[in-house]
C-alpha cells in the first residue's frame, strides 16, 4: 500500500508537470466567457483563438437562475455570459452588467432590428442578441398516441410518470400560467399560487418522472422520458438523434425568447469580450453556430441563408418544417410573449413557490 | 523543553482559527442577517416550512445507515476472519471504488436502474416483468427504479458503504485474539463471544462508521439530483439551491447549515456518550 | 459444517463486491461503446479513449485535479506531520479543545464546509477591495488588484484545510507510540533537538505519515462537494466537470478518463501486491 503510494505521487507529478507544461505560458490575451451547455459550435472558439491569439475559457451554467447566484456569490470572473431576456432585464437593474461600446462591434449592424431595443434593454446599451427562440412541448411520437397541442399535457394525469417537467422557475411556472389562459409576465400573486398548485398537483399525482433541464436530452433521446417542455433549438438536436420526437407550441401561445451575450459589470477583459461578441455575430459565425446548436441567429442574413448553407453543407435539403421550428413564423410568434423582468416582490415569490414544490 | 516544542503547533492553530473557526462565525453572521443587512430572526422563522425537508433527510440518511451497518458490518468482521493475504486484497477492493469518481459512478446508477436502464432491459430479456404482470395482473412495461426514494437511499448506501467497512473492520482486525480464546476457554459458544466481546468492544468503529455514512448522507444534494429526479428536496439540495442554485438566498441558506449542523453535533454527541469518547478510530 | 459457514461467508463478500463494482464495470464497459448511449451497445471502439486527448477542458480538469490534490497533500503533510508534535507535546488542557476543532472539517458535513468557507473568500474579497482602492488612491507607486476572485488559490486552501486534520490524526498515534527515551538517548549522545527529530523521530511516525498522506491524497481526488463551492468559475476539477455533465449528458470521454485513473491505480496496486507476496515467500523460503 505505502510503496504503491509513492509510486503514484512520483507518476502524478510527473503527469502534472507535463500537463501543466503543455497548456503553460502566462501573459496571454484571454477571455472568460460562460454559455449554456451544447450552445456553440466548438470549432468558433478554436477559430477565434486562431485569428486573434485571445485564449477563450468557455465555461457552461446550467440555467438563468444557477448563473445568477454564481455572479452574485461573486465565484464567477467571467467576462461575457449568455443570459435569457428576463434575466438580462434583472442584472441591468441591479447594475450587474456593462454598457458595451458598439463601435467595437461593428457586425451589431448585422442584427436584425426586430431584435434590438427590446423591453429587456430599451435603449440596447448592454446587449448583443446570440440567439433566439421559442418555448414548446417536445414528446415520443411513438409513445404518446394523440398529437399534443395544449400545455394541458404537462399536467394530465393520463401521461403519470412520463412527463419530464422543466426544471427552471420562470419556464415551469410559465408554461402552467399559459394553460390557465393567463400572461406569462403576471404578477398577480393569486394567478402565479393557481399556477404553482396546478404544478404541485401534477407532482402530487405523480405525473413528473422528475424536474430536469438538459438532462432531457438524454432522457428524450433514449425513450426514457415521453413529454417535456423544451426550447425549440434543443428539440431540433435531439431531433437529430431520434427522428421519432415531434415539437409545438402549443395553441395556448408560449414564451418566446432571446438569449443576448452581455459584459459584467467590472469584467477584466473588456475588450477581448468585445472582440469576441463581434466575432460570434459574423454572418459566417452565425451559420456555423446555427448549423450546430440548432437555435435561429437574430443575424437577418444568416437566418435567411441558412436553408442553403444546409444544402451545402449536407447533400440534401432541409426539411421546411424543422426550419419553421427553428425560426418561427410570425403568426406563432404572435401567439407568443417575451418575458419581462418581474419587480422583486414577485421574484422572491417565484424563488420560495420553487423551493416549496420540492418540499411537497 | 518541551513547551517549545509545543510552538510547532502555532502556524495550524492560526490556520484552523482563518480556515475552520472563522467560516463557522460567517455562517452564523449570516444566518443571522437580512439581505438588506442587520440583525434578524426571519430565517429561522422560516425553518418551520422546511421541517419536512429535514424530517426526509434524517429518515432517508437513517435508512442508509442502517443497511450500511447491517451490511458492513458482518462483511468487515468476515474480512477479519480471512488470512492476512485475503484481508489485505479485500480492503484494496473497499477503498479501489474511491479513487473513481462518485457523481459518476452515481450516474452509472442511473443507466442500471432506467426505465429502459439495464436492469430493465435485463428483467424484460428474461421474462421477470412478464411473469409479475401475469402473477399480480398488473400491466408494467418496466418496474420503476429510478427517481424514487429507494433509487436516493441505494445511492447512498453505495457510495458511503466503504466508511462504513473501514473503522469497522480497523478496529476488529486489532481485537487481541488471547482475549477471544480466554472467552471461548471458558466456556462461551461462538455467538456468546460474538456477542459479548467482539461487539462491544467494536462498538467505536461502530459509532465512527455510523457517523461517516450518517452525515455525508444527510447533507448529499448530488445523489438526491441524480437518482431521485430532484423530486423530493434534500437537506443538501436545499442548501445547494440557496448558494449556487435556483433561489438565491445565502442568509437563509447559511441558517439551514448552522441549523442542520447544530442537530447533528448534538446526535453525535449523544452517541458518543455511549462509546468511548475522544479519539475515533482512524481508516486504514 | 465450518467449510460450509465459510463458503457461505464468501458468497456473502462477493455479493457485496459485486454491488460495489457492477457501476464502475458499466461504466469501463461503456467507455468502448461505439455510440454516446448509456445503456445500448453498439460496438467495440476506442475513439473515446482519443478524442479525450484533445478535449481540453477535460485535460485541464485532470491537471487541475491532479495538481491541487498534489500540492494539497504536500503542504498538508509537512503541515499536519509540525501540528501533530506541536500538539503531543502540549499540556492535555491545551491539546483537547485543540484536537476538537481539528476535528471539524472531518465531522462536519461537507456542503457546510464548503458553503462555510466560500462565505469567508466572499468576505474576505469585499474587504481587500476597500483595502485596495484605499491603498491606490493614497498613493501612485504600487496599484493592488482591487478585484479577487475564487479559483485555484482558494480551491487549494480549501483541500489544504480539510487535508491536514487526516494527517494529523494518522501521526499522532505514533508519536504517541514512540519510546520518549529514543529522544532523550539522542541528545544525550549529542544530536540537537532538530536533528534527533531528523534522524529519530522521523523514521518512526513514517508509516503514520505515508498512510495520512494516502488518506489525504485520496480525499482530494474524490472531492467534490467542497470543490464546487470554493473554486468559482474559472478553475474546474474532474469531478466539477462529471457533475456539469450529468447535468446534460456525460459524454463517454468522462468514463473514458476515469477508466484509465482507474486501471492505473489497479495496476499499480496489484504490481505491488505481487510483488510484496513474492519477497514474502522468499522469506519465508529463506527461513526454511
Amino acid at each position: 500500500m505505502k510503496k504503491s503510494f509513492a509510486t503514484l505521487l512520483a507518476l502524478t507529478m510527473v503527469l502534472t508537470l507535463c500537463l501543466t507544461g503543455c497548456g503553460g505560458g502566462g501573459g496571454k490575451r484571454v477571455v472568460n466567457v460562460c454559455g449554456w451547455g451544447e450552445n456553440i459550435d466548438e470549432d468558433l472558439i478554436r477559430q477565434f483563438e486562431e485569428e486573434t491569439g485571445i485564449h477563450v475559457n468557455y465555461q457552461t451554467a446550467e440555467s438563468n437562475e444557477t448563473m445568477y447566484s454564481l455572479i452574485k456569490q461573486g465565484g464567477a470572473d467571467y467576462d461575457v455570459i449568455v443570459p435569457s431576456d428576463y434575466m438580462i432585464a434583472q442584472m441591468i437593474s441591479e447594475g450587474l452588467l456593462e454598457k458595451l461600446d458598439y463601435s467595437n462591434i461593428p457586425n451589431f449592424d448585422l442584427i436584425d432590428s426586430q431584435y434590438k431595443n427590446l423591453s429587456y434593454d430599451p435603449q440596447n446599451e448592454y446587449t448583443v442578441p446570440y440567439t433566439w427562440g421559442t418555448l414548446g412541448i417536445i414528446y415520443n411520437s411513438t409513445m404518446v398516441d394523440e398529437e399534443i397541442t395544449s400545455w394541458s399535457a404537462l399536467f394530465d394525469p393520463k401521461y403519470a410518470g412520463q412527463v419530464g417537467m422543466i426544471g427552471n422557475p420562470r419556464d415551469a411556472v410559465g408554461a402552467a400560467l399559459l394553460y390557465l389562459g393567463y400572461s406569462v409576465n403576471t404578477t398577480s400573486e393569486d394567478e402565479i399560487r393557481q399556477a404553482y398548485q396546478l404544478i404541485a398537483d401534477a407532482k402530487a399525482n405523480g405525473i413528473y418522472q422528475g424536474f430536469f433541464m438538459d438532462q432531457l436530452y438524454d432522457k428524450m433521446e433514449a425513450g426514457e422520458t415521453a413529454i417535456c417542455a423544451y426550447y425549440a433549438g434543443d428539440f431540433l438536436s435531439m431531433h437529430d438523434n431520434n427522428p421519432d420526437l415531434r415539437y409545438v407550441v402549443p395553441d395556448e401561445g408560449s414564451n418566446w425568447f432571446v438569449d443576448a451575450m452581455c459584459v459584467l459589470a467590472g469584467a477584466e477583459h473588456k475588450a477581448e469580450a468585445e472582440e469576441w461578441i463581434n466575432f460570434i455575430c459574423r454572418t459566417e459565425s452565425c451559420l456555423a453556430n446555427m448549423d450546430f446548436i440548432w437555435y435561429a441567429s437574430p443575424n437577418q442574413e444568416a437566418l435567411a441563408s441558412y436553408p442553403a448553407y444546409y444544402e451545402k453543407n449536407n447533400g440534401e435539403a432541409l426539411d421546411p418544417a424543422l426550419y419553421q421550428i427553428m425560426a418561427a413564423p410570425a403568426d406563432v410568434l404572435e401567439r407568443c410573449e417575451v418575458y419581462q423582468n418581474l419587480p422583486a416582490g414577485t421574484l422572491a415569490l417565484y424563488s420560495e413557490l420553487w423551493v416549496e414544490l420540492g418540499i411537497e | 523543553m518541551r513547551n517549545k516544542r509545543a510552538l510547532f503547533a502555532v502556524p495550524y492553530v492560526g490556520w484552523m482559527a482563518l480556515f475552520v473557526l472563522a467560516p463557522i462565525v460567517m455562517v452564523v453572521i449570516y444566518a443571522f442577517s437580512a439581505a438588506s443587512g442587520g440583525f434578524t430572526l426571519d430565517n429561522f422563522a422560516r425553518m418551520g416550512t422546511y421541517a419536512v425537508v429535514f424530517a426526509r433527510s434524517f429518515k432517508l440518511a437513517l435508512i442508509a445507515t442502517a443497511v450500511c451497518l447491517l451490511v458492513g458490518y458482518p462483511v468487515a468482521y468476515m474480512i477479519s476472519r480471512e488470512g492476512p493475504r485475503f484481508q489485505r486484497i479485500a480492503m484494496m477492493l473497499v477503498m479501489l471504488p474511491m479513487w473513481m469518481n462518485f457523481l459518476l459512478r452515481t450516474y452509472s446508477w442511473m443507466s442500471i436502474l432506467e426505465n429502459t436502464g439495464l436492469l430493465n432491459r435485463f428483467f424484460s430479456a428474461v421474462g421477470l416483468i412478464g411473469l409479475v404482470n401475469r402473477l399480480c395482473g398488473t400491466d408494467l412495461a418496466y418496474f420503476p427504479m429510478i427517481n424514487t426514494q429507494g433509487a436516493v437511499v441505494l445511492g447512498m448506501v453505495y457510495n458511503y458503504l466503504p466508511f462504513m467497512i473501514l473503522p469497522i473492520y480497523s478496529v476488529i482486525e486489532k481485537l487481541d485474539g488471547s482475549l477471544l480464546e480466554a472467552a471461548r476457554d471458558l466456556g462461551a459458544n461462538s455467538a456468546r463471544v460474538f456477542l459479548r466481546v467482539i461487539l462491544p468492544l467494536s462498538l467505536p468503529g461502530v459509532l465512527s462508521g455510523v457517523t461517516m455514512v450518517f452525515v455525508p448522507s444527510v447533507s448529499t444534494f448530488a445523489i438526491s439530483k441524480l437518482l431521485g429526479g430532484s423530486n423530493e428536496l434534500l437537506l443538501g439540495d436545499l442548501i445547494e439551491q440557496q448558494f449556487l442554485g435556483t433561489a438565491y438566498n445565502p442568509y437563509l441558506g447559511s441558517a439551514i447549515a448552522l441549523v442542520m449542523m447544530v442537530i447533528v453535533v448534538v446526535c453525535m454527541a449523544v452517541m458518543n456518550r455511549f462509546g468511548e469518547g475522544e479519539e475515533q478510530a482512524v481508516m486504514l | 459444517m465450518k467449510r460450509h459457514g465459510r463458503t457461505l461467508n464468501r458468497l456473502l463478500m462477493a455479493l457485496v463486491f459485486l454491488f460495489l463494482y457492477a457501476p464502475i464495470f458499466v461504466l469501463i464497459v461503456f467507455s468502448f461503446n461505439d455510440s454516446s448511449s448509456r445503456t445500448v451497445w453498439q460496438g467495440f471502439t476506442l475513439r473515446w479513449y482519443v478524442e479525450l486527448v484533445q478535449d481540453r477542458q477535460i485535460m485541464s480538469a485532470l491537471s487541475a485535479t491532479l495538481l491541487v490534490s498534489l500540492l494539497s497533500t504536500v503542504i498538508a503533510t509537512a503541515a499536519g506531520t509540525m501540528a501533530a508534535v506541536g500538539f503531543f507535546s502540549m499540556k492535555k488542557r491545551w491539546r483537547r479543545p485543540l484536537l476538537t476543532v481539528n476535528s471539524i472539517p472531518m465531522t462536519n458535513a461537507d456542503i457546510v464546509t464548503g458553503v462555510s468557507l466560500c462565505l469567508l473568500f466572499v468576505a474576505f474579497f469585499a474587504g481587500w477591495e476597500t483595502f485596495a482602492q484605499s491603498v491606490n488612491a493614497a498613493q501612485g507607486l504600487i496599484r493592488l488588484p482591487t478585484r479577487l476572485h475564487m479559483g485555484f488559490g482558494t480551491l487549494l486552501i480549501a483541500h489544504i484545510t480539510f487535508n491536514i486534520p487526516y494527517v494529523i490524526l494518522n501521526v499522532l498515534p505514533k508519536l504517541r507510540q514512540m519510546d520518549k527515551n529514543l529522544v532523550d538517548a539522542a541528545q544525550d549522545l549529542g544530536c540537537t533537538w532538530m536533528q534527533a527529530f531528523w534522524k529519530v523521530v522521523l523514521p518512526e511516525i513514517k508509516p503514520g505519515i505515508v498512510s495520512g498522506a494516502l488518506i489525504a491524497f485520496t480525499m482530494s481526488v474524490d472531492d467534490f462537494v467542497i470543490s464546487y463551492f470554493t473554486a468559482g468559475s474559472a478553475t474546474s476539477t474532474l469531478a466539477m466537470v462529471v457533475y456539469g455533465m450529468t447535468k446534460r449528458r456525460i459524454s463517454p470521454k468522462i468514463n473514458a478518463i476515469s477508466s484509465l485513473l482507474f486501471g492505473t491505480v489497479l495496476a499499480l496496486l496489484v504490481i505491488v501486491n505481487v510483488r510484496e507476496a513474492r519477497q514474502e515467500k522468499q522469506m519465508a523460503q529463506r527461513r526454511l
